[in-house]
C-alpha cells in the first residue's frame, strides 16, 4: 500500500504522522499553502473552500467543499485544487482576474475561498456566460463581509467557458482518483461494504463519517475526537441510486450527487435542494449521514417522511428495513444498532401528486431552519386520500403530523379543510423558544404552512 | 479652491483601479498575520480558559493540571505581569482579572506546542469561582441604574416651549440590537522578542499605536522597545481598534517569558464571545410637529449598551448623540446619554460608531409618526431637511445642505420613485397575502474624530536613486481600500506613474503616533500627510530641476549626486475643528457626508420573510480618489447595515438559568450575516457629481462609514409594506433587526390595527432627566483637547 498522500495543486504531499482529528484547510495550512482560511470552522463561512476531484460518471469535476471539516486522512489518494493551483499573481486564473478587475475583494480574506467556489461552476460542462449561466447557489456557501456581493455576482456572470487548452478543464475529462483503501491509526477507508462491517464490527466505539460535515463541526467546536473512524463515502455498494418501481438512493452519496441523479423525478427533494444548506454543504453531506445525525431540525428528514421513506440499515447479519418515521428514537438518537450502518434511502412508489416544502428561517438561504415542513397529498376526485407531513425544528426529533394527517384523509381539497387543518397543525410537537425563533412563531408557521400552499394554488 | 484639494490633469486619483493587493487576494497569495505562523519557527499556541460565568469572584486557579498536559509549556496569569495588568486604555480592563465579568472572560492564558496541547491544558486549568449578581439585558441596567462614564446632556433651545407650542406630540421606545462584526478574520496576534530585546508584535489590529502602547504598559516598557505591524487585516469594521490590544499583550508576555514566539489567534466562538460588538441602545423619546410636519422639538434619553468595561462607549455615545438629527432641523433639542453597564463583553466600535443608532432613533420616529401626522413619509423626510444657515443641536453648521437635496432628487428621479409608489399601491390593493413597500432615507454623517487630537497622521516617504517609491503611512489596511488610495496620492503628487510607487505594512517603528484608522477619516488624514511628504520632496527636485525638463528618473540621480535629501516625513492635521467634550458643543466635523437611497421590499404575510426588489443609491463621495474602491465602500457598507438592521439577531441568555449571560449566537451557524440571497435583485449605485470637497485631499470625502446608514430605505421600506398589511394610516412599530419573525409580528399587529405604542400627547412619557450626581466630565484623556479648543462656534 503506498504511502498515503494527496495530490495538492499536482504535487503529492505525504499525510504523515497526522491525528485523525486534523482537517484538510489545517493540513493545507501546514504545507504553506495559507491561501484557504479558516473564518468559522464549521462550514458556514466557505473561506476554507477548496476544490477536489470527484467522480462524475467516467469523468470528474472539481467539486469545491469546505477544507475545514473534511479530515485531511480522507483525502487520501485524492487531487485537491487551491486558490494557489488555479493561478498565481503574474497569471490570474480567469476567475481571479474577474474578481480582481471587477472589485471582488476587499479584504480579501474571503475570496481565495470565493475563487474556488466560482471556479468549480466555471468548469461546470455545459454553462454559459451570463445571467442565466452561472449558477449563484454554487458560490452561496461563502460569505463576504466587504463587499455586498454585487461585484462578486458580476465577476460570476462575466465569465465565458474555459478556453481550449485549459487543464484543468481537461482533467475533468478523465476519471477521479480511484477508491484509495487507507488504514492508519485510528482511521480506516475500507473498499467494501464488507470490509467497513467487520471493522464496524471489531471497533464498536467507531466513528462512521461520510462527508463528515457533522463530526467537522464537533471536532472543530467542541473538541470531540474520535477513538476510531471509518470513512465510508466512497463505498460502492453505498453509491448507487435505482429510479425503477421504488426508488431507492445508496447512503453515501451526496446531497449534490442525489440531486443530480434524480433531477425532477421527486419533485418535493427538488423544491427542498435549493433551500438546503450550501452547495459547498451539499457536496460534502451524504444523504446517509444527513439522517444517521438525527438533527431535530433536518430539512430532509421532514421531507422524505412526507415521501414515506424507509432506510435499509445494513450490518454483518444482513439487511433490515425500517420506515424513517420510526427511526428516530430520542434527541440525536436513532434505532441504528452497534456495527450497523444506513446502506440505502427507499421511496415508495407512486410519489404523491402533491407536494410542498416550506422552510422558515432568519436568512434567505444556507440558515438552519426554524421550522420546515414538508407535506405530501394524493387527491382524488376533489378528496384526499392519502396525507403525509414531515416536520422539523418543532420537537427532539424530526416528526410526522398525524394529527393533522387525519384532519386531511377523506376530507374534500377546499380552504374549508385547509382551515380545519392548519388549526391542528399549529397544535403539533412541542416548539420551544431559543435563538432562532420564539415557540409561538413556530406554532404560527405551522399553522400557516397550509395556508400558504392553498393561496399559492 | 485650496492647494490641498486642487486636483491636477491626468492625476493618477480618480482612477477607477482594483484594490492594490487584488491579484494577491485572489490567489491566496495575500498574507494575514495568522498566515506568518508557517513561516516562523518554534511558535507556541495560546489558549484562553474562559469564565462560565457572567460575574463572579475568581478564589483559586490551579495550573499545576495543565502543565502536566503534554506539550503545555507555560500557563500565564496576573503574577507573571511585569507592569500593569491592565489592558483598557481607560485602566479598567485587567487583562488577568480577579473579577470576571462576562461569560467567556479570559482568566489565564496557556501556552503549547500545538494548538491542540494548549486546548487540552486550558481544559486542565482548575478554576473556582464565587459567583456574583449579574446584569445581562439593557433593560435591566437602567432598572438598576446600573451605568458608567460620563452622561453628557446635548442641548439647544427650550424643549418644554418646542412640545408646547407643537400641534401633535407623540412619545415611544425605540431599542435597537447590537451587531457582531464577524470580520472574517478573527483576532490575530504573533509576537517574538528579537535579539536586543525588542518586543515585535505582528497583529491585526486598525490602531498600531495603541496596541504598542498597550503592550508596553502591560511588560512595563518604554514604547521604544514595542514595535507593532499590521500587514493588512482580514476586515476590522471597528471591532479592532480597541479590542487586539489585550491579545497582542498576552501574545508579547508570552514571547518575553518563553523567549519564543508566540501565536494567539482567536477561534470564531471565542472571537464572538470574548470581543466587543456594536452597542445595543435604548431611547425614550418626546417630539413635536407642527400642523405642516416640521419638527419643534425632541427630547431623548439614550441607553447604550456598554457592557462590562468603558472601551470606546463614551465616544460611540457622543457620536450618537450628534446624529440623532440626522438631516433634519430641530428647533429644540435635548438629548440625555448614559452608557449602561452590563455583564457582557465589552462593546466597541463599528462602522458608523454610534452615529447609525442616533440616526435610528430619529428615522424610527419619522417612519412611526408619519401615518399619525397623515403625511406621506417621503414628503415628512425632505420637508425637514436642514437648509443653507443652520446649524446642528451641537453647534455646527450644516455646510452644503442642498448636496443632500441634490441626492435625494436625484433618487427620486433615478429610482422612479412616485411612479413605482403607484405600481406598488396597484400590486397591494391586488395580493392579499404579499405587500410591497418602498421608502427614501437620508443620510448626513459628519467627519473626523470628535476627539480633535486623533485628526492627525504621518507618512514617510522614500524615493531610491533609481525613482522608484516607497511610501508607509499611519492608517491600516482592512480591505477598504486605503492602501490603493495612497499610492494614487503619492503618484499624483509625485507626477509619476503608479507602477514606480511601492507601499509598505502599517510599522510603528517607520511612523509613530498614529490615530487608529477609523472615523472614515483615513484617507483624509494619511492623504494629506503623504501628499505633504511627497511635496517636500518634490520642491527638492524642483530646485534641482531648475527650469530644466528632465526625466523622473534623471531628476532623481542628479538630486542624489548633489546630496539632496530624497525622503521625507509627511504630516497633516485637519484644520478648523473644535470640541468641548463638557459641554457637548464645537464644531467637531470637517465636513458632512451626504446619501440617499430608496429600496423596494416585497414581505409574505404568512411568514414574515420578505426579499429587497430594488434599491437605488446616490452617494456623496466628494471627488473620489478611487471610484471602484469607493462603490465597494458604498455597496458593501449598505448591506453590512442591511444585516445589522434586518438579520444579524444577537442574544444573549437573559433568563435565570444556569446559561445566563451566554451569548447563544456565537458561531457563523446561529449568528447569520447577510449571504448572497440578501444582495437586493437590482442595486443601483451613482456617486454624486459635482461634489467637490474644497480644503480635503484632491477634493474627496470620506467613504467608510456613512452608506452604512444608507439601509435605513431597507427598514424603512419593511415599515410600509407592514403598514399595507393593515387599515390606512395604520402605524408599523418594527423592532431592530427586522427579521422575518419581527416582520411577521409587526404584520399581526397590523392586520389587527391594535395600535402603536406611541403616546400621544403631553406629557406622554417623559424620557429619564439627567442624574444629577452622574459624572459629567469626560475622559481625562480629552482635557489637552479641551483646553486648546476654541471658543465653539454657534453658542
Amino acid at each position: 500500500m503506498p504511502e498515503p498522500h494527496i495530490t495538492v495543486n499536482g504535487r503529492p504531499r505525504p499525510l504523515v504522522g497526522m491525528p485523525v482529528h486534523t482537517n484538510a484547510l489545517d493540513f493545507l495550512r501546514g504545507l504553506g499553502l495559507t491561501g484557504a482560511k479558516e473564518g468559522c470552522a464549521e462550514g458556514e463561512c466557505g473561506a476554507c473552500a477548496v476544490l477536489v476531484a470527484r467522480p462524475d460518471g467516467a469523468r470528474s469535476r472539481w467539486t469545491p467543499v469546505n477544507a475545514c471539516l473534511v479530515p485531511a486522512l480522507a483525502l487520501d489518494g485524492q487531487e485537491v485544487l487551491t486558490a494557489e493551483g488555479l493561478g498565481d499573481p503574474d497569471h490570474l486564473h480567469p476567475v481571479q482576474a474577474e474578481l480582481a478587475v471587477r472589485g471582488g475583494s476587499q479584504c480579501g480574506y474571503c475570496t481565495p475561498g470565493f475563487a474556488c467556489s466560482m471556479a468549480a461552476e466555471y468548469y461546470r460542462p455545459g454553462r454559459e456566460r451570463g445571467p442565466d449561466g452561472f449558477d449563484l447557489h454554487a458560490i452561496g456557501g461563502n460569505l463576504c463581509r466587504c463587499t455586498g456581493y454585487r461585484p462578486i455576482r458580476d465577476a460570476a456572470w462575466a465569465l465565458g467557458p474555459p478556453p481550449s487548452g485549459d487543464p484543468l478543464a481537461e482533467r475533468q475529462v478523465s476519471p477521479a482518483p480511484a477508491v484509495v483503501p487507507t488504514r492508519v491509526d485510528g482511521f480506516a477507508r475500507p473498499t467494501d461494504l464488507a470490509e467497513a462491517l467487520s471493522l464496524l464490527a471489531e471497533h464498536p466505539d467507531a466513528t462512521v463519517v461520510a462527508g463528515a460535515t457533522d463530526w467537522g463541526v464537533e471536532a472543530n467546536l467542541r473538541g470531540s475526537r474520535a477513538a476510531y473512524v471509518v470513512a465510508v463515502d466512497r463505498l460502492p455498494e453505498l453509491r448507487e441510486v435505482t429510479t425503477g418501481n421504488t426508488i431507492e438512493i445508496g447512503a453515501a452519496l451526496t446531497l449534490s450527487e442525489v440531486e443530480t441523479a434524480l433531477g425532477d423525478t421527486v419533485p418535493l427533494l427538488a423544491q427542498v435542494w435549493p433551500q438546503f444548506a450550501s452547495r459547498l454543504i451539499r457536496n460534502g453531506a451524504t444523504i446517509g449521514g444527513n439522517l444517521a445525525t438525527a438533527s431535530p431540525i433536518g430539512d430532509l428528514a421532514p421531507a422524505l417522511l412526507a415521501l414515506d421513506a424507509t432506510l435499509v440499515l445494513a450490518s454483518a447479519d444482513g439487511d433490515r428495513e425500517v420506515p424513517l418515521a420510526g427511526f428516530f428514537a430520542g434527541y440525536r438518537e436513532t434505532v441504528l444498532r452497534p456495527g450497523e450502518l444506513i446502506r440505502a434511502v427507499r421511496l415508495p412508489a407512486p410519489l404523491a401528486a402533491h407536494t410542498t416544502f416550506r422552510k422558515i428561517a432568519k436568512r434567505r438561504s444556507d440558515d438552519i431552519s426554524s421550522v420546515a415542513i414538508a407535506a405530501a397529498l394524493d387527491v382524488v376526485d376533489g378528496s384526499v386520500v392519502r396525507a403525509r407531513i414531515g416536520l422539523g425544528g418543532i420537537a427532539a426529533t424530526p416528526v410526522r403530523a398525524y394529527a393533522t394527517e387525519a384532519v386531511l384523509e377523506g376530507a374534500p381539497w377546499t380552504s374549508e379543510t385547509v382551515e380545519a387543518a392548519s388549526a391542528v397543525l399549529a397544535q403539533e410537537g412541542t416548539p420551544i423558544d431559543d435563538q432562532r425563533a420564539s415557540a409561538a412563531y413556530r406554532s404560527a408557521m405551522l399553522g400557516n404552512a397550509l395556508r400558504a400552499w392553498w393561496a399559492e394554488r | 479652491m485650496s492647494h490641498l484639494s486642487r486636483r491636477p490633469d491626468d492625476a493618477v486619483v480618480g482612477l477607477a483601479l482594483p484594490h492594490e493587493s487584488a491579484a494577491l487576494h485572489v490567489t491566496g497569495h495575500a498574507l494575514y498575520t495568522d498566515d506568518l505562523v508557517q513561516r516562523t519557527l518554534g511558535v507556541l499556541h495560546a489558549h484562553p480558559v474562559c469564565s462560565p460565568h457572567p460575574h463572579a469572584r475568581v478564589t483559586r486557579i490551579d495550573t499545576a493540571p495543565a502543565l502536566a498536559v503534554a506539550g503545555v509549556v507555560r500557563v500565564l496569569t496576573a503574577d507573571d505581569v511585569p507592569g500593569t495588568n491592565d489592558s483598557g486604555v481607560k485602566h479598567d480592563e485587567p487583562l488577568f482579572p480577579e473579577i470576571v465579568m462576562f461569560v467567556g472572560h479570559a482568566v489565564c492564558w496557556v501556552l503549547g506546542e500545538t494548538l491542540e496541547a494548549a486546548r487540552l491544558g486550558a481544559e486542565a486549568v482548575e478554576v473556582d469561582y464565587e459567583p456574583l449578581p449579574a446584569i445581562v439585558a439593557l433593560t435591566e441596567a437602567i432598572d438598576a441604574e446600573s451605568f458608567q462614564g460620563g452622561q453628557p446632556v446635548l442641548s439647544r433651545g427650550d424643549v418644554e416651549q418646542g412640545l408646547g407650542g407643537a400641534t401633535h406630540v407623540f412619545s415611544g421606545v425605540t431599542e435597537m440590537a447590537g451587531q457582531e462584526h464577524f470580520y472574517l478574520e478573527t483576532h490575530a496576534s504573533l509576537a517574538l522578542v528579537d535579539e536586543g530585546g525588542q518586543v515585535f508584535v505582528q497583529s491585526s489590529t486598525q490602531h498600531p499605536t495603541e496596541t504598542q502602547e498597550i503592550v508596553a504598559h502591560v511588560l512595563g516598557l518604554d514604547s521604544h522597545h514595542v514595535t507593532v505591524q499590521c500587514l493588512r487585516m482580514g476586515g476590522g469594521f471597528g471591532g479592532k481598534e480597541m479590542q487586539p490590544h489585550g491579545f497582542a499583550a498576552v501574545a508579547a508576555l508570552g514571547a518575553t517569558l518563553t523567549g519564543r514566539p508566540v501565536r494567539l489567534r482567536l477561534s470564531r466562538t471565542h472571537d464572538m464571545t470574548m470581543t466587543g460588538k456594536r452597542h445595543g441602545f435604548h431611547a425614550q423619546w418626546r417630539v413635536g410637529f407642527d400642523d405642516e410636519g416640521r419638527l419643534t422639538a425632541l427630547e431623548a434619553t439614550l441607553t447604550s449598551d456598554g457592557g462590562w468595561s468603558l472601551d470606546l462607549s463614551e465616544p460611540v455615545l457622543a457620536r450618537a448623540l450628534c446624529h440623532v438629527d440626522n438631516a433634519y432641523w430641530i428647533p429644540h433639542v435635548r438629548l440625555l446619554g448614559r452608557v449602561a453597564r452590563t455583564h457582557k463583553t465589552s462593546q466597541t466600535a463599528f462602522r458608523g460608531f454610534g452615529g447609525p443608532q442616533g440616526m435610528l432613533v430619529i428615522e424610527d420616529i419619522l417612519g412611526r409618526c408619519a401615518p399619525l401626522l397623515g403625511i406621506d413619509p417621503v414628503e415628512l423626510r425632505s420637508s425637514n431637511f436642514y437648509v443653507e444657515g443652520q446649524a446642528t443641536p451641537y453647534g455646527q453648521g450644516v455646510r452644503h445642505p442642498e448636496r443632500l437635496v441634490a441626492a435625494w432628487d436625484q433618487v427620486l428621479r433615478s429610482a422612479r420613485v412616485a411612479g413605482r409608489r403607484e405600481e406598488i399601491a396597484a400590486f397591494n390593493a391586488a395580493h392579499e397575502h404579499t405587500k410591497r413597500g418602498l421608502a427614501v432615507t437620508p443620510v448626513k454623517f459628519g467627519i473626523s474624530f470628535n476627539f480633535t487630537a486623533f485628526n492627525q497622521a504621518g507618512a514617510l516617504v522614500h524615493v531610491y536613486k533609481d525613482g522608484s517609491v516607497l511610501i508607509n503611512h499611519g492608517g491600516t489596511e482592512m480591505g477598504q481600500g486605503l492602501h490603493t488610495k495612497m499610492l494614487q496620492v503619492a503618484a499624483t503628487t509625485l507626477g509619476i506613474p503608479l507602477e514606480r510607487v511601492r507601499l509598505a505594512p502599517t510599522r510603528t517603528d517607520k511612523v509613530p503616533n498614529t490615530s487608529a484608522t477609523a472615523a472614515s477619516s483615513s484617507a483624509d488624514l494619511n492623504g494629506g500627510a503623504v501628499k505633504d511628504a511627497c511635496e517636500q520632496i518634490l520642491t527638492r527636485l524642483t530646485d534641482v530641476a531648475a527650469g530644466r525638463e528632465l526625466s523622473w528618473d534623471e531628476l532623481v540621480r542628479e538630486a542624489y549626486f548633489s546630496r539632496v535629501q530624497l525622503w521625507a516625513a509627511g504630516f497633516y492635521r485637519t484644520e478648523g475643528i473644535h470640541w468641548d467634550s463638557t459641554v457637548m458643543r464645537g464644531h467637531p466635523f470637517k465636513y458632512f457626508a451626504y446619501g440617499v437611497a430608496a429600496a423596494e421590499v416585497e414581505v409574505d404575510g404568512f411568514t414574515g420573510a420578505y426579499r429587497t426588489r430594488r434599491v437605488d443609491i446616490v452617494h456623496d463621495v466628494g471627488d473620489s480618489l478611487s471610484p471602484l474602491v469607493d462603490l465597494g465602500q458604498v455597496e458593501g457598507g449598505f448591506v453590512q447595515g442591511m444585516g445589522w438592521l434586518t438579520l444579524e439577531d444577537l442574544r444573549w441568555d437573559e433568563s435565570d438559568g444556569p446559561g445566563r449571560g451566554r451569548l447563544t449566537t456565537q458561531s457563523a451557524s446561529t449568528y447569520k450575516l447577510p449571504a448572497f440571497s440578501e444582495l437586493p435583485d437590482e442595486l443601483n449605485v451613482a456617486l454624486l457629481e459635482r461634489a467637490h470637497e474644497d480644503g480635503v485631499v484632491y477634493g474627496s470625502k470620506a467613504v467608510g462609514e456613512p452608506p452604512l446608514m444608507l439601509a435605513f430605505a431597507v427598514r424603512e421600506a419593511l415599515r410600509d409594506a407592514v403598514g399595507a398589511f393593515g387599515p390606512d394610516g395604520t402605524s408599523v412599530a418594527l423592532a431592530s433587526p427586522a427579521t422575518p419573525e419581527a416582520v411577521f409580528w409587526a404584520t399581526e399587529r397590523a392586520r389587527s390595527a391594535s395600535p402603536a405604542s406611541l403616546v400621544e400627547g403631553l406629557p406622554g412619557l417623559v424620557p429619564d432627566q439627567p442624574d444629577p450626581t452622574a459624572p459629567r466630565l469626560h475622559p481625562t484623556s480629552e482635557q489637552v483637547a479641551e483646553q486648546a479648543a476654541d471658543t465653539p462656534a454657534g453658542t
